[in-house]
């Protein structure tokens, strides 16, 4: 199931961010191309989840300029609602009944792409870590929402199960504008279209950097691999902004 | 099983001690005295429990009904609960139980008063704890509504209100164990039926028995609705973490 209306570029100029009272970033201006995966990598503690989060509008001062889907690193699944009510969560709390029932076959289709079809009525409780990260996956696009932002979304999962993810997020989110937030370069490299990294106190971004080929990239792929010991150099020494 | 050994251990020291000393039953009565007279008396106890019952069971619902209702205002309208919560906890000095006289003086012998005791007596607990856990809200929830764009409204009703409810079951599990003394309480007072009002009438005329023997029904009523509201808790709200 891919986006069919046009996803638009998503636009920071002249951001100011703080993490309470620290300041991590200032005059801030990017863009995140339309239409492709854009991931954010930078060290624990550089601000890129408070990016997201300015991104989101749910920073103290931001303003998100249009509508989004956000999936955080905890799948926050309600633990009242049945697997597909979760799903439907973005409908349930506007409270329009017509729309509810509109994007219910969606949501069903969309728990069968993430292969959770015949788990729709159980309780998110009888899930395992991986199948709770799927359902919030479905729930993030079942939104249906041209931008989707994401922070940290398998960083809670064993090796396996994360790699399972980031293929079926990089097939999922064809078409939207993504903008993902990640500690690991690999993942960066796997599931972007584009990667750019963070450093610095406050931060600065690095220059976009374009993988070769179409994601989810094979880890194998020497090209990527030449690129993650790139990418680990500019995390352990940020070039002088 | 331990805690029934424990129990009949000292029930048996009761015995002996009564016999031994051979205390008078107008004093201290012998358990099997007391078993005694509860079978014999039985029709006049079920009747006089069944009043009492009822007592504490609309006392506790309404308790419930309006602490929880009011806990709901204070969460939704910062105008209500700066105006109206200091009130709600100065209001906790004033120990209910000086209430009771005022109470029967102003809605009579009859369920009223009692209903009115009971109610007053676990509104606090009942306010206080559905407060807390509406404000301890997993914030990532919250942020997840409001990207889904929610209004204030859909976000206290169906995240903060449910993520409170295992909060609000233990406030409720208080409260079963402590309605029952807001209505013995205004039964004290003045009554014209119930438990209470029957262990005071018969502790007046040296029934002494019978008065424990009220005692016993009281006890198990109390252990009846707190058991009673535990399983309705843990069944209607299956999500809240189940401990021993």
């Amino acid at each position: 199931m891919t986006y069919l209306s046009a996803a638009p570029p998503l636009i920071v100029r002249d951001a100011r961010i703080a993490y309470g009272e620290r300041l991590v970033a200032e005059g801030l201006s990017l863009e995140f191309p339309a239409g492709r995966t854009t991931c954010l990598l930078g060290r624990s503690g550089v601000g890129k989840t408070s990016l997201l989060r300015w991104l989101a509008g749910l920073q103290a001062g931001s303003v998100r300029s249009q509508p989004i889907a956000y999936m955080a690193q905890a799948d926050l699944l309600l633990p009242w609602l049945s697997v597909l009510d979760n799903v439907l969560l973005g409908y349930r709390l506007r409270g329009d009944r017509s729309a509810l029932l509109a994007a219910e076959g969606r949501a069903r289709a969309l728990l069968g792409d993430v292969g959770l079809g015949d788990r729709a009525g159980e309780s998110p409780a009888r899930l395992s870590g991986g199948m709770r990260q799927r359902a919030a996956l479905a729930r993030t696009l079942c939104e249906d929402r041209p931008v989707v932002l994401m922070d940290e979304p398998f960083a809670h999962l064993d090796a396996v199960t994360r790699l399972e993810l980031q293929e079926l997020s990089a097939r999922l989110l064809a078409g939207r504008t993504a903008v993902l937030v990640t500690h690991d370069p690999l993942e960066a490299l796997r599931m972007g279209h584009q990667v750019r990294v963070l450093a610095g106190l406050p931060f600065v971004i690095g220059p976009p950097l374009e993988p070769p080929g179409d994601v989810p990239r094979g880890l194998a792929d020497p090209a990527v691999l030449e690129l993650h010991q790139h990418l680990v150099r500019q995390l352990r020494d940020p070039p002088p902004p | 099983m331990r805690p029934l050994i424990t129990a009949v251990g000292l029930l048996l020291a009761w015995e002996i001690l009564v016999r031994s000393t051979g205390a008078p039953s107008y004093i201290l009565p012998a358990p099997s005295l007391v078993l005694v007279v509860l079978i014999e008396r039985l029709d006049l106890l079920a009747g006089e429990a069944a009043w009492t019952a009822a007592e504490m069971a609309i006392g506790l619902l309404l308790g419930l009904a309006l602490g929880g209702a009011l806990a709901i205002i204070f969460a939704a309208s910062a105008g209500w609960r700066r105006w109206a919560l200091p009130l709600v906890i100065v209001s906790q000095a004033i120990p209910v139980i000086a209430l009771a006289p005022l109470l029967v003086l102003w809605l009579g012998y009859g369920l009223a008063s009692k209903v009115a005791m009971a109610a007053l007596i676990i509104f606090f607990p009942v306010v206080s704890t559905l407060y807390d856990g509406l404000r301890r809200t997993e914030p990532g929830w919250l942020d997840l509504a409001r990207t889904m764009d929610a209004s204030p409204l859909a976000i206290l009703l169906q995240v903060r209100l449910p993520a409170a409810l295992p909060a609000f079951a233990s406030g409720a599990r208080i409260a079963a164990a402590i309605a029952p003394i807001g209505a013995v309480i205004g039964e004290w007072v003045g009554a014209s039926a119930g438990l209470g009002y029957l262990m005071t009438l018969s502790l007046a005329r040296g029934q002494t028995p019978l008065a424990f023997a009220a005692l016993v029904l009281l006890c198990l009523l109390g252990l009846a609705l707190y058991y009673a509201t535990d399983w309705l808790g843990r069944t209607l709200i299956p999500w809240q973490p189940q401990g021993d």
